[in-house]
């Protein structure tokens, strides 16, 4: 269907936020190849009819009430933060 | 209102407008959790371990959110999506917990609707809505607390709002003024979003193209959350002059996400954003389809209250008040609501127009000066109806109730006590008036005969010699009726 | 009573309730099989002092006359169920350091069974991986070796199996997304027992792929398994998928009368060049259905070969999206390189965080869902799933309950595998269908190979019947009478 090569590779990386490094992208990409080439026996098959299934469960989504049943407890949401300051999760600084 | 054109030095350019409205959902706790979604508490203390897509947490919908939207798609006369799903809009920044929105993508729960936009003297436009989905709020970012760090606070994180996409069909920055505004006055009438842009609960993204009228569309940019309806026109204006003056330099529009920035009064490129963006929507397992029946959407439909369009349309046909004034009146709800209050308790529909009037001169002008809404007036519609009352059945004239207002409004007190207090009836006593009627008569015999020879408008003259004489609290209705006989002889 | 460690969960519960033995006492005997376990690298977490605890806490149960199955009883945790206060890290090195501020419904269900919590064990990286080579705090090894050779326990449930096996506990939480309960259970001789998807609340559950995960059990007999999983099982409203079903005493569907049942034998379960020992396994436990009663039908799954290959796509899909909250900022791991902004966090935390494995994943799960390959990999693979699911509940119109191997082979030697991913999924030939299609499922101890490692037979049922499939793993398991264990050379 697609041959991925190492600059997919580095989108790809990219895009999941992974750092990749520069030699690592061609055997990665050798990998991903394999993987995809087998899965596309599923072209093999033939869905003009079906609808996709996306989960197990047949039934509608259950609704909640709308009430305040959560939240103040900045301490539990901050505890686990590797840098948390005032109140405020800390991050490096983002320039827009 | 003349078509709305931008001069090129090569001749006219058509400017094509869509908007992508974030509303936040007027709900007590957040579309997937159980936190408050109030503005303004202390970071991250109204987050719940869901709202902080901690390992292993799961979303649960809150129905009131769904029932909000449906609420909304109809008060828009939109479709209805008895079905819809749930997608995850993947992409990566710290105020976004999850790694992903929750928004709805190929399955929204309101299809097509429109909006009829009043474009000032009577004339009207309607623009499509293409669809109304629901869909998490992001937390907020600080970047300038701190030298080295962005400062990141969930509160908002994950607080419903409902994206309300246009369809290309606006044409000027007035019209973009005016969806924005019927827009806001819609959703405010019915409860399912404040409408307050300065607090961002009501965001606005703008699609910006331009073509020479009658050709295809041009490809557009989108100027990011805007935050008031002024900036929104304002960004369109400068925005398709941008646009055009590429084109006329024989340059290529680049579809991308831009930023207006009000104090520069340009937009400009927002490249960090835009990089390489690829949001991988797939329907989001952790929930299942939304699905409702045709008594919920009926329900729903019950639960609204007289829309805007139909009070004016009522207004002006039923109750005889200008298109005007009816359209002031139903632009906020709490104008109307005001409005129809003072009448009610007036108990005379016939002094419909008259009352308008009051609201929009009278009450509107103090509360301007003032710097008050109407909500903070302190002359409520009892009070108003009472002082109404007091013109209509002419105990005292329209220029003595003017007074007597103001000092309503000073010191709200009741427009009777006033009156009382400072001797305002106006002398309505036949005999008493005319007594000084035929005393004036006499002392001016010349203007007696001007009359008589045909010159009426004298009458005038006599009409305000009574005043004088009566300190201005004769009723001028009764003296014209008693001056016209004695004049006539 | 020598060894309180070899005991039953039903046997314990049954002394328990006698007064016979004390939950402080047998308790205590598993701090001390934990502790000579260390050889196995099944737990990464002991918790001697909380167990304690709750051993007394549940005497105090029991004397108060509230004794439920699992009061009393210590179990090991699958390091994937958050437990509050208790480092939960899904072995994976992104959540270093986290210690949850919850507890996930299944653990919370055992604790208010008065179970008792011996500590978190070892599995694959989130759960991503059939040999448990995929951990960061290293492989678990199997009680069962090939002569003196290690062999792995199976994935990604290694250290439940491993510490139930090697009688370091009673019972384990797991967790199937694609056979991660049944799998190590064959390659074990331990019983595992995956319900139906919806019967295990996923709330406190770190998520791989959500459409597919599903908690349960292993045990070291049936009935465990059914004490057990009843203990665990039951609706949640903090979770979406959890279906409002009432949950049934499972230990009483174990009847063994499975006279006039329909027993389906999918004849595409047959693949070329699976060992004979396998194949001869399964025909015993053919026979045994019919000695029992059953009547045998072959059946067939069409799609059956197609599944490895969609899990494969919709798997590394919902993963992708699921692990992108690992990213530097709330909890867990954070690298940031020097200069560095945001974005360069996230890569380097992300980067030094995750495993090969799991990066593989990630990455084949963001490639199929993106612009341009959606629909012809992931779309595709949804209706293919969809073909799956159908296949079975043709199936089940013709049978009652579905008998098939659990693995294509039995336990393997450590670095076998690892080199070659697809050989690697190829262990879930058989137990992938039915977590794609969300159904119960059960892999049973039921013979030895040449090289007296234990190999199990699987039991799929129709949807919410986990009584079936528990009923008609206890014929087998009694049918099979299997004495050997492992001759804990770890002591
Ligand atoms: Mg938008
Ligand atoms: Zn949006």
């Amino acid at each position: 269907m697609s041959e991925i090569d190492k600059a997919t590779v580095a989108k790809i990386a990219r895009l999941s936020r992974i750092k990749i490094e520069e030699d690592k992208l061609e055997p990665l990409a050798g990998e991903l190849n394999n993987i995809l080439g087998w899965v596309e026996q599923l072209g093999e098959v033939n869905t003009d009819t079906i609808e996709p299934m996306a989960s197990p469960v047949n039934a509608k989504l259950r609704w909640r009430d709308d009430v305040i049943n959560d939240g103040d407890k900045q301490e539990s949401v901050l505890k686990n933060a590797a840098k948390a300051e005032f109140g405020f999760f800390a991050v490096p600084k983002v320039i827009e | 209102m003349s078509e709305y054109r931008i001069q090129g030095a090569t001749g006219d350019f058509e400017v094509v407008i869509g908007l992508e409205v974030h509303a936040q959902v007027i709900s007590k706790s957040k579309l997937f959790s159980g936190a408050a979604t109030e503005f303004g508490a202390e970071p991250n203390s109204q987050v719940s371990l869901v709202d902080a897509a901690m390992p292993g947490m799961l979303p649960t919908i809150n129905g009131e959110c769904v029932r909000q939207a449906v609420r909304t798609g109809l008060a828009l006369g939109a479709q209805i999506n008895k079905f819809s799903v749930f997608d995850r809009k993947n992409y990566f920044y710290a105020d976004l917990p999850q790694g992903y929105q929750i928004s709805q993508f190929k399955h929204p729960v309101v299809g097509e609707g429109t909006i009829l936009l009043d474009l000032g003297d009577g004339k009207t436009k309607e623009v499509g809505v293409e669809r109304i989905h629901l869909e998490q709020d992001a937390g907020k970012s600080m970047h300038d607390q701190h030298p080295q760090f962005t400062y990141v606070d969930l509160n908002r994180s994950g607080v419903a709002l409902m994206e309300i996409v246009s369809k290309p069909d606006m044409r000027s920055p007035e019209e973009a003024g005016a969806y924005l505004t019927k827009l806001r006055t819609i959703l405010r009438y019915i409860g399912t979003c404040d409408g307050n842009m300065e607090q961002g609960s009501m965001r606005a993204d703008v699609n910006v193209s331009v073509r020479r009228p009658g050709e295809p569309l041009g490809t557009r940019c989108e100027i990011k959350n805007v935050n008031s309806i002024r900036f929104v026109r304002q960004a369109i204006e400068v925005e398709a002059r941008r646009q055009v003056d590429i084109l006329e330099d024989g340059g290529e529009i680049d579809q991308e996400t831009r930023l207006f920035d009000p104090n520069k009064g340009e937009t400009r490129s927002m490249r960090s954003k835009e990089e390489a963006h690829d949001y991988r929507y797939f329907p989001d397992p952790d929930l299942l389809p939304v699905e409702f029946d045709d008594a919920f959407v009926d329900a729903a439909r019950e639960s609204l209250p007289e829309l805007p369009d139909d009070k004016r349309k009522r207004f002006v046909d039923d109750l005889g008040v200008s298109d005007y004034n009816a359209s002031v009146l139903v632009a906020e709800k709490e104008n109307a609501d005001y409005f129809e209050e003072l009448l009610a308790k007036l108990g005379n529909a016939d002094m419909a127009k008259k009352a308008s009037n009051w609201v929009i001169s009278d009450l509107f002008g103090l509360l301007n000066k003032a710097g008050k809404t109407i909500s903070e007036s302190p002359v409520s519609p009892e009070q108003g109806a009472e002082l109404l009352g007091l013109i209509e059945d002419g105990t005292i004239s329209g220029r003595t109730a003017k007074d007597v207002f103001e000092e309503m409004f000073e010191t709200g007190k009741n427009a009777a006590v006033i009156v009382d207090e400072k001797g305002l009836k106006q002398v309505s006593d036949t005999g008493e008036l005319e007594k000084i009627i035929d005393t004036i008569i006499a002392a001016n015999p010349g203007q007696v005969e001007q009359y008589r020879a045909g010159k009426t408008k004298l009458i005038g003259f006599f009409v305000g010699q009574v005043m004088k004489e009566t300190g201005g609290a004769a009723n001028p209705g009764v003296v014209n009726k008693l001056l016209q006989p004695k004049l006539d002889g | 009573m020598t060894d309180l460690t070899k005991l039953k969960i039903s046997e314990a519960r049954d002394l328990l309730a006698k007064g016979e033995l004390s939950a402080r006492e047998l308790t205590e005997a598993h701090i001390t099989a934990v502790e000579g376990f260390d050889a196995l690298n099944a737990y990464i977490v002991q918790t001697p002092e909380k167990a304690l605890e709750m051993a007394d806490a549940a005497d105090a149960k029991i004397k108060a006359g509230e004794q439920k199955g699992m009061t009393g009883i210590p179990v090991g945790i699958k390091d994937l169920f958050c437990t509050k206060g208790v480092e939960t890290t899904a072995c994976s090195h992104i959540l270093n350091g986290f210690k949850p501020e919850y507890e996930s419904t299944v653990t919370q269900n055992l604790w208010d069974d008065g179970a008792v919590m011996l500590g978190k064990l070892n599995m694959d990286e989130f759960a991503m991986g059939s040999s448990n080579e995929t951990s960061y705090y290293g492989p678990v090894k199997n009680p069962w070796r090939k002569g003196d050779v290690d062999t792995v326990p199976g994935g990604s449930s290694g250290g439940s199996v491993a510490s139930v096996a090697g009688f370091a506990a009673m019972g384990a939480t797991a967790s199937d997304t694609g056979g991660s309960i049944r799998q190590p259970a064959s390659f074990t001789g331990t019983f595992g027992i995956k319900p139906t998807y919806g019967r295990c609340s996923r709330y406190g559950m770190v998520a791989f792929a959500s459409s597919l995960d599903q908690a349960g059990t292993i045990t070291r007999s049936v009935r465990d398994g059914a004490i057990m999983l009843e203990s665990i099982s039951g609706f949640d409203p903090k979770d979406s998928t959890s279906i409002d079903m009432a949950v049934p005493n499972f230990e009483a569907a174990l009847t063994g009368d499975i006279r006039g049942m329909k027993v389906g034998i999918p004849q595409e379960y047959h693949l070329a060049g699976m060992p004979g020992e396998i194949e001869a396994l399964w025909h015993k436990g053919i026979e045994w259905m019919k000695e029992a009663g059953a009547e045998v039908v072959d059946i067939n799954l069409p799609h059956t070969k197609y599944a490895l290959p969609t899990y494969y796509i919709v798997a590394p899909a919902e993963a992708s999206s699921n692990l992108a909250r690992y990213d530097g900022v709330r909890y867990g791991l954070r690298e940031t390189p020097e200069n560095g902004g945001l974005i360069d966090m996230y890569e380097a935390t992300r980067a030094a965080g995750f495993g090969d494995e799991v990066k593989r994943r990630i990455m084949i799960g963001t490639y199929v869902l993106s612009a341009g390959y959606y629909d012809a990999y992931y779309l595709k693979a949804q209706k293919v799933r969809q073909l799956i699911s159908d296949d079975f509940a043709r199936a089940f119109e013709q049978c009652d309950v579905i008998l098939t191997p659990t693995a294509p082979s039995a336990a393997f030697a450590f670095g076998e595998k690892t080199d070659d991913p697809l050989a690697m999924y190829l262990n879930d030939v058989f137990t992938v269908p039915a977590s794609l299609a969300g159904l119960p499922g059960s892999s049973v101890p039921a013979g030895l190979d040449a090289d007296g490692l234990p190999l199990g037979l699987q039991v799929l049922g129709k949807p919410w019947d986990e009584e079936t499939v528990l009923k008609v793993s206890e014929v087998i398991e009694k049918a099979a009478a299997i004495t050997a264990a492992p001759n804990e050379w770890w002591r």
